[in-house]
């Protein structure tokens, strides 16, 4: 049948069913989690930098409905090559457009928990901020 | 598969009093609306009342000496009255008009129990309260250094009465109880919990959100202390709900709220209080939602709760026998249709309940999907949200029957 709301595309269908960079690096530079309480979505992600802070590799698990699962998944495959500063630049609209579907206010948390999670871990890693764990719900 | 006709009330009738009922979403489907248990849609009778308010009597209440003023006065009294008999009340003195049950349970958490509570006095609420209930005693409990104790659940969800021995004694000075879960469906048996309470001369507080609507009840013979219910889950408007109180009690306790209207006599030194309920109705009243009100409970009787409570109960039955056909489906609370509520919160496997309502509203259904406002009660079934389908006097069994194509369809998604 045809879905009104088009909202599982096929392609965050495929990320929710077959997640890419799923599980956990053997030396991470860094690992941090998130989740939002309220929906119980649940992000951990582990990254690895090089001597320039560019990431080398991610890997995340988690649980959660399929737009923050797919979400997570399309961005770790972004994040590979980028530097901490542009990891920084990453913003609501970025998600948004990487997930190429319309997002209603109530799942907009859902989109952006991964991208919280790596800039909080990178925030936490340069000792910018000190924080236990990400809760978009406290915000 | 099947529905006994006769339990089930006359549907078609009912559907035409709520014209929201005629929308159709999404890929032009018809709205199957399931989201009961969070709020009851309103019928033009109700609406009609609320207008008829607006448009030829609108006025203030209780101070005005101008007709209109009187007239509203008047109905907005008679709409007590109505409350009162339709509960068991003695009367309108002890029924208060509040915005909802969050704040019928505030009332008597901030009046009575900060009045009375203190370090070794216990409150004893359930692990399967409404945040409305939870949170209150929990910060209450707080500040007047009272110990908050949990009756906890059977395997099944129901209240272990077991615990409920040990955790209601001599300290206990309040039982909190919930009289049908919003979550689990559960009808706890609450007569038991206020004679427990009574015996050891602790006070009840029943939240019978989700049990007016759905079924008769008579808070004289169940002999509650308070008992705290919302307009908008039985077919009034949003912005009233009802504390009953025993009239003694009440006479005693101090106002929750205070300013105008609650007043007799207000020097610059003192004030004296009004009589009950007044005295707990601070300021202007909600006076169009009070005549709505009332304009609900005349209809709901027209339908008779007897036979509202055997409709819920037809359709809790069929719903149950059309999930346990699903292996991947699993149902929370108790399983005896006669000993639940119209609701039936419940997970279908590896997909979160947010995208399965999300698929449902393609489907034109209305279903809830979260916490339902008992996160502490989700931790102990071990779960962070969960789906929610709850069924009123204008469902029909083929509303199921599109729940269950909408399950289908979310799983031919996201697991194929």
């Amino acid at each position: 049948m045809d879905l009104g709301s088009d909202i599982y595309r096929q392609q965050i269908l495929d990320h929710y069913r077959n997640p890419r960079n799923h599980g956990s690096l053997e030396e991470p530079t860094f690992t941090h989690e998130g989740e939002n309480t309220m929906c119980g979505d649940l992000i951990e992600m582990d990254v690895e930098l090089d001597d320039d802070d560019v990431i080398t590799s991610v890997a995340f698990r988690g649980d959660g409905c399929a737009i923050s699962q797919a979400s997570a998944s399309m961005l770790t495959e972004r994040l590979i090559g980028m530097s901490l500063e542009e990891v920084d630049a990453l913003d609501r609209d970025d998600m948004i457009d990487m997930l190429g579907v319309e997002i209603s206010p109530m799942r907009v948390k859902c989109a952006v928990l991964a991208e919280k999670v790596v800039q909080d871990g990178a925030d936490i890693h340069r000792g910018k901020i000190d924080l236990d764990r990400t809760n978009l719900d406290d915000s | 598969m099947g529905v006994t006709g006769s339990a089930l009330l006359d549907v078609d009738r009912i559907r035409r009093d709520f014209p929201v009922l005629e929308r159709r979403l999404g890929d032009d489907r018809p709205l199957v609306y399931l989201d009961n248990s969070a709020t009851s849609l309103t019928p033009s009778p109700v609406v009609d009342a609320m207008a008829t308010y607006y448009n030829e009597y609108n006025a203030n209440v209780h101070r005005g000496l101008h007709q209109l003023s009187q007239e509203a006065s008047i109905a907005y009294e008679d709409a007590h009255d109505a409350v009162a008999e339709f509960i068991g009340a003695d009367g309108r003195e002890e029924v208060i008009f509040t915005k909802n049950t969050t704040e019928s349970l505030n009332l008597v958490a901030y009046s009575w129990g900060l009045e009375h509570l203190g370090p070794g006095d216990e409150v004893v609420i359930t692990e399967m309260e409404h945040h409305a209930a939870l949170v209150t005693w929990q910060q209450i409990a707080r500040r007047t250094g009272a110990t908050l104790r949990y009756i906890g659940l059977t395997d099944d969800g129901r209240l272990d009465m077991s615990s409920a021995s040990e955790r209601i004694g001599d300290d206990t000075a309040v039982v909190s109880a919930v009289h049908v879960s919003n979550t689990l469906g559960t009808v706890n048996p609450v007569d038991d919990l206020v004679d427990m309470a009574h015996e050891h001369d602790a006070i009840a507080v029943i939240d019978g959100a989700q049990a007016v609507p759905m079924r008769p009840v008579d808070v004289g013979s169940m002999d509650a202390d308070f008992y705290a219910f919302s307009g908008h889950k039985m077919l009034g408007p949003t912005g009233i709900g009802v504390l009953y109180g025993k009239e003694e009690l009440l006479q005693r306790l101090e106002p929750f709220l205070y300013g105008g209207s609650m007043i007799e006599k207000v020097t610059f030194d003192e004030s004296r209080w009004n009589e009950l309920p007044w005295k707990f109705e601070a300021g202007t009243p909600p006076i169009a939602e009070g005549i709505g009100l009332h304009r609900a409970v005349d209809y709901l009787e027209s339908i008779g709760m007897d036979r509202i409570q055997r409709h819920e109960e037809a359709l809790v039955s069929y719903a149950l026998e059309r999930f346990d056909a699903l292996d991947d489906v699993e149902v929370y609370g108790p399983r005896d249709p006669a000993t639940r509520g119209g609701l039936l919160a419940f997970n279908l496997e590896t997909v979160h309940p947010h995208d399965l309502a999300q698929v449902m509203n393609d489907f034109a259904v209305a279903i809830r999907a979260g916490d339902h406002c008992t996160q502490p009660l989700h931790d102990r079934l071990d779960i962070t949200a969960s789906a929610r389908a709850s069924f009123y006097v204008y469902n029909q069994p083929s509303d199921i029957d599109v729940l269950i194509d909408g399950i289908d369809a979310a799983r031919e998604l996201f697991i194929a």
